[in-house]
């Protein structure tokens, strides 16, 4: 069985795993400017709980957790083509992709 | 009758309506006209209601009843009885003289029409003082005529001077007010009426000097003593003279002041039951009297002579009513009333003459120039020396009789106080019309009689104060002519008989030693002053007591130091530091916490994606450790 020879790797791995991934997402966001790198690092951080949810998902035995997978990558395809286009607008105005010029959106 | 006794109040105040509202756009000598009428009409109808009053009863005349809260009901009435038709037909008599002789005096002025207007509401006031029939109506009055003398003093309000002098007056005025007002409550929370004629029907229910009673009369007395300028209320009075000079007649002859001598012979029956209270107003009197006569000694300002005449005048009225002599207090007023509005009306003929010029030292030698004010002058200045047979020798004989019967050390020092009017009366009169012309080349051309219509008043009081005494001649001189007054005011009195007279010995004895004083004084300052020319020195040259005098006896300083000065240094502190620090603290502080809280919040909202996201991880992580630290 594919749910048993995964079950033989402790859950934990998996939490530490996507654990890592989520931080290096958001210290990603956190630290770069690049418009495109901090897109980049939101879908490392949705992937992560994409792994996270595929691996619970696993281990009960159920497709719940797969369907979500399912959903949140329909989700982010739609958010990354709209993130996309908003970034290629921002180009041409700007000529630039650094997110700190960007201020101008405050209220 | 009632129709009539409505009539005399309510003339007066159509005149002022008429003169306020129109009065800008009619003829000078219309506004003059309808005013005078206002008065004149007016003073008619006292002497009808005088001739034709028969009973010793008083009328009253309900208008309708003001307001009723359960027992307690207040009249709006009016009650005509001898004392108050003696004091109508001086208000309006003086009154009427007093318009007339404003027709020439303002004649030059912008405000004209606004001065008779003032001059009818003062008139109307002071007919509310003396013809109410309780305290209340009594009380409309009395502040009636301190608003209105407010107006008049600061009628030429453009002169600063003048603006203070008039709030000067006010708010004495008001302090006094306060204890009269404090004495009505205290009355009609003990008689359950402020009516006079019930308050006079329960007096007898008290005992001699009881202490609600000491203490209701005090309370009153300190409204008469603003009124009628007794220390420490006095210091406005000399003010006062700011306003023009008719009005100063006006308040101090007639009208205005002699409110408290009316309210104290008014409530007679209850002042007769606190002999305590009578002490103490005769030595108020008298040390207002001597105080004021001091300060009058030294005194430059005609006017501001006659002032402080005028307060010592009172101060002797106030020695009479504390020796129990009412009658004897109402005929000062009244002849007062003569002789001072002659007076203050002759000095201002003298100013209208010298073009403005009020200062002594600079008059002189005005006898041949103007003589109708020079001859009205005199008889009014040896008529307030006590010169017989002038009517101001008999009303202060009368008091010096009354106080020598009640303590000989005050009729001493009331004697005294009379020797000292006797010097700067005469004083004034040497400067002003005899010597040499000290002013300047200008004035000396000016130098003119004032007209007709100026110098009749004058010539009418001046007969007045010639024939004044017939009112109340001295009981020796025959029981037919004498003591008309006091048989007429008998009914007005509670429980008073006529009380002893001194032996005639005494009398001539006290008369004769009177008489040698004046004469004594006057010989003294006609040396000095025309024979020997003696020139007034200026006050920074002067002296010792003659310094002391002519500042005032420091009276204005010493208020200033001891009332004026700490109130307003209290009003600082509160403007400096509790305002500033405290009130605004908390103001302020209010405003910058939320100012605080906004910027604050403002952080959150830069535009900067990364602090979005920083912010919101760390935000996360917080809510991480909370519910990991719950569960």
């Amino acid at each position: 069985m594919v749910n048993s020879l995964l079950q033989s790797i402790p859950i934990d791995y998996f939490i530490y795993l996507s654990t890592l991934l989520f931080c290096i997402g958001v210290t990603g966001v956190l630290v770069r400017r690049n418009a495109i790198i901090i897109l980049g690092c939101v879908e490392l951080m949705l992937n992560s709980v994409n792994l996270l949810l595929a691996a619970f998902s696993a281990y009960k035995g159920d497709a719940d957790g797969q369907i979500l997978v399912f959903f949140i990558m329909v989700v982010a395809a739609a958010e990354v083509a709209v993130g996309l286009a908003i970034i290629t607008m921002l180009y041409r105005n700007t000529r630039s992709v650094d997110v700190s010029l960007f201020n101008r959106l405050k209220g | 009758m009632e129709n009539i006794i409505y009539l005399i109040p309510i003339l007066p105040l159509l005149g002022f309506a008429i003169c306020g509202i129109f009065g800008s756009k009619l003829p000078k000598n219309i506004v003059g006209v309808i005013a005078n009428l206002m008065v004149w009409v007016p003073f008619f109808l006292s002497v009808y209601l005088f001739i034709n009053f028969t009973g010793p009863a008083p009328i009253k005349a309900e208008a309708f009843t003001w307001f009723a809260v359960d027992n307690f009901k207040v009249n709006f009435s009016f009650q005509i009885d001898q004392l108050s038709l003696v004091m109508m037909m001086i208000v309006t008599g003086i009154g009427s003289l007093i318009h007339l002789y404003s027709i020439g005096y303002m004649h030059d002025d912008k405000g004209f029409y606004k001065f008779f207007a003032y001059l009818n509401l003062f008139i109307f006031s002071m007919l509310l003082l003396i013809m109410g029939s309780n305290f209340l109506i009594l009380f409309i009055g009395w502040e009636g005529v301190g608003f209105c003398s407010y107006l008049l003093i600061g009628f030429w309000f453009k002169n600063k001077e003048y603006g203070y002098a008039a709030r000067k007056a006010f708010v004495m005025n008001r302090i006094g007010d306060l204890g009269l007002l404090i004495g009505i409550f205290m009355l009609a929370y003990y008689f359950g009426s402020v009516e006079f004629t019930d308050i006079a029907a329960k007096a007898g229910m008290f005992k001699s000097n009881d202490t609600v009673l000491i203490v209701a009369t005090l309370f009153l007395f300190i409204g008469a003593m603003g009124k009628s300028a007794q220390i420490p209320l006095y210091t406005w009075l000399p003010d006062a003279m700011a306003g023009p000079t008719p009005v100063s007649a006006l308040i101090h002859a007639a009208t205005m002041v002699t409110a408290g001598i009316y309210l104290v012979i008014r409530s007679n029956a209850i002042y007769s039951l606190a002999p305590f209270t009578l002490d103490f107003i005769m030595y108020i009197g008298l040390a207002t009297s001597i105080l004021a006569a001091f300060i009058g000694l030294r005194q430059n300002d005609i006017k501001k002579v006659l002032a402080y005449s005028t307060v010592s005048q009172l101060g002797l009225m106030f020695v009479a009513l504390g020796a129990g002599a009412y009658t004897t207090a109402l005929f000062h007023v009244t002849t007062h009333a003569f002789f001072k509005a002659l007076l203050f009306l002759g000095a201002g003929s003298v100013i209208h003459a010298m073009g403005g010029e009020q200062d002594m030292r600079y008059m002189g030698g005005l006898k041949k120039k103007i003589p109708v004010t020079y001859w009205t002058f005199l008889i009014a200045t040896l008529a307030i020396c006590g010169v017989p047979p002038l009517a101001g020798m008999f009303s202060k004989d009368e008091i010096l009789v009354a106080i020598w019967q009640k303590d000989k050390l005050v009729w001493g020092l009331t004697l005294f106080s009379a020797a000292l009017t006797c010097i700067y009366m005469f004083r004034l009169l040497f400067l002003t019309f005899f010597g040499d012309f000290r002013g300047t080349e200008e004035q000396k051309k000016h130098v003119h009689e004032s007209p007709s219509v100026m110098t009749i008043p004058l010539i009418i009081l001046a007969i007045l104060t010639v024939f004044g005494g017939a009112l109340n001649l001295p009981h020796y001189l025959g029981e037919n002519i004498s003591q008309k007054l006091a048989h007429w005011l008998q009914p007005i009195y509670v429980g008073i008989h006529a009380h002893e007279e001194p032996p005639f010995s005494t009398e001539m004895i006290l008369l004769a030693v009177t008489l040698l004083v004046i004469a004594l004084v006057a010989a003294l300052v006609y040396n000095k002053y025309v024979v020997k020319k003696a020139q007034p020195v200026i006050v920074e040259n002067m002296t010792g007591w003659e310094k002391a005098s002519a500042k005032a006896a420091y009276v204005n300083e010493l208020y200033n130091e001891v009332i004026v000065n700490p109130v307003l240094a209290l009003g600082r502190f509160f403007k400096n530091i509790v305002d500033k620090y405290i009130i605004n603290g908390i103001v302020e502080g209010t405003a910058r916490a939320v100012q605080g809280c906004g910027s604050l919040l403002r952080m959150v909202q830069n535009g900067n994606v990364e602090y979005y996201v920083l912010a919101m991880s760390l935000g996360i992580f917080i809510l991480l450790l909370v519910a990991g630290y719950l569960s």
